[in-house]
């Protein structure tokens, strides 16, 4: 089960603080975003082609847009509606980038034991 | 300030769409989008390649690692004077961790949550998301840091730190200028116009860019500099102390 068997401490250690790191920021940091618009929405304001971004994006077929509107989780108090979106988008980033990198750098050697899939990042997304 | 009710949010909140440097649909055409997804595709697939060659399996860990930080790095935007926000765009941050190659996967992981989860960012415009604020920042960032790097010292805190800083904020201004360009080439806006614009505002947010990079390379220098893609010397031997000749 442990394909890696040096170093498994330190990163357990490497992962524990730096997912820790990245939650606080998520969690306690969003609820203080700059609510200004950001470059280029402001540059679309400006010069008036904001209008030009579709009104139904294929992002709003998918399921996620049922649960998410933006940075925001759908169905509960707005003060936690972005720190949830957060932290379920933080932990998806970082199953997604494992899931990526664990498939691409599958044991070149051919251990047997490795082979079997390893958090395929659908799950990940379904928080 | 004029504010245009255009805000696609079903729930009719108030706030305007906050895409930051992400472009939603409907800002590209097709020529566009299909040239940008060609090219952040092609770049993608040497990364895959590059990073199944050269990589050792421990980096995965931090491949997640960099992905979370980026992505709730990128949901604090900084207010830069005049109105408008920034916030982090993380490819050169990315690239001089983790090297141009798994940083790009890494960038492409983040772009694929923001898009398909959140609607930051069109689904059909998401190459040219990708290659404007990933690929350029762990390419041409990179490639900018190794040279600043290089010329002050490759074992020296000063060498990493001035290095990605100023990589992390040229990245962000040359992804500004993509962006005009691909805005001007889709007939969105005249060019020169969303040039001057795009550009005006992204060398003050690259600022940011630089600073929050400068610090998130001094933490890793600090703590563990045996992580970078690139160590410092005696890095390995020295894990504990990052002050090395």
């Amino acid at each position: 089960m442990t394909p890696s068997p040096h170093r498994s401490l330190p990163n357990r250690l490497l992962i524990g603080t730096g997912l820790g790191i990245a939650l606080i920021i998520a969690v306690l940091l969003s609820p203080f975003a700059s609510q200004h618009p950001d470059g280029l929405d402001r540059v679309a304001q400006d010069l008036e082609f904001e209008h030009r971004a579709s009104e139904e994006p294929a992002a709003h077929k998918l399921p996620f847009y049922r649960l998410f509107d933006e940075y925001a989780l759908r169905g509960v108090p707005e003060a936690v509606a972005t720190p949830l979106a957060g932290l379920l988008g933080t932990l998806a980033a970082f199953g997604l980038a494992w899931g990526i990198g664990k498939l691409v750098m599958r044991p070149a050697s051919g251990t047997g034991e490795g082979s079997g899939e390893t958090a395929p990042p659908e799950d990940l997304e379904q928080d | 300030m004029q504010l245009f009710p255009l805000s696609p949010s079903p729930l009719g909140l108030m706030a305007p769409p906050y895409f930051a440097l992400h472009i939603p649909d409907g800002f590209l055409n097709p020529p566009v989008m299909l040239v940008t997804w060609v090219a952040a595709i092609a770049l993608i697939t040497v990364c895959l390649r590059q990073v199944k060659a050269d990589y050792q399996d421990r980096i995965v860990p931090l491949m997640g690692v960099c992905a979370a930080f980026i992505f709730a790095a990128q949901m604090i935007n900084f207010p830069i004077p005049g109105g408008t926000s920034g916030h982090l765009l993380g490819g050169t941050l990315a690239g001089v961790l983790l090297g141009p190659w798994a940083g790009s996967l890494v960038m492409t992981a983040v772009f694929i949550v923001q898009a398909v989860i959140f609607q930051d960012g069109g689904i059909l415009v998401m190459g040219a998301n990708i290659f404007n604020m990933g690929l350029i920042g762990t390419f041409f960032g990179y490639y900018v840091f190794q040279t600043i790097r290089r010329a002050i010292g490759q074992n020296k805190l000063s060498g990493m730190v001035i290095g990605s800083a100023i990589a992390a904020w040229a990245s962000v201004v040359v992804a500004a200028v993509v962006c005009a360009l691909q805005l001007g080439l889709s007939g969105t806006v005249p060019f020169s116009v969303a040039l001057i614009a795009m550009v005006g505002w992204h060398i003050v947010i690259g600022i940011g860019e630089a600073i929050i990079t400068a610090i998130a390379v001094t933490f890793i220098w600090r703590t563990r500099p045996d992580l970078f893609y690139r160590p410092p010397r005696k890095a390995a031997v020295l894990a504990h102390s990052g002050v090395v000749e």
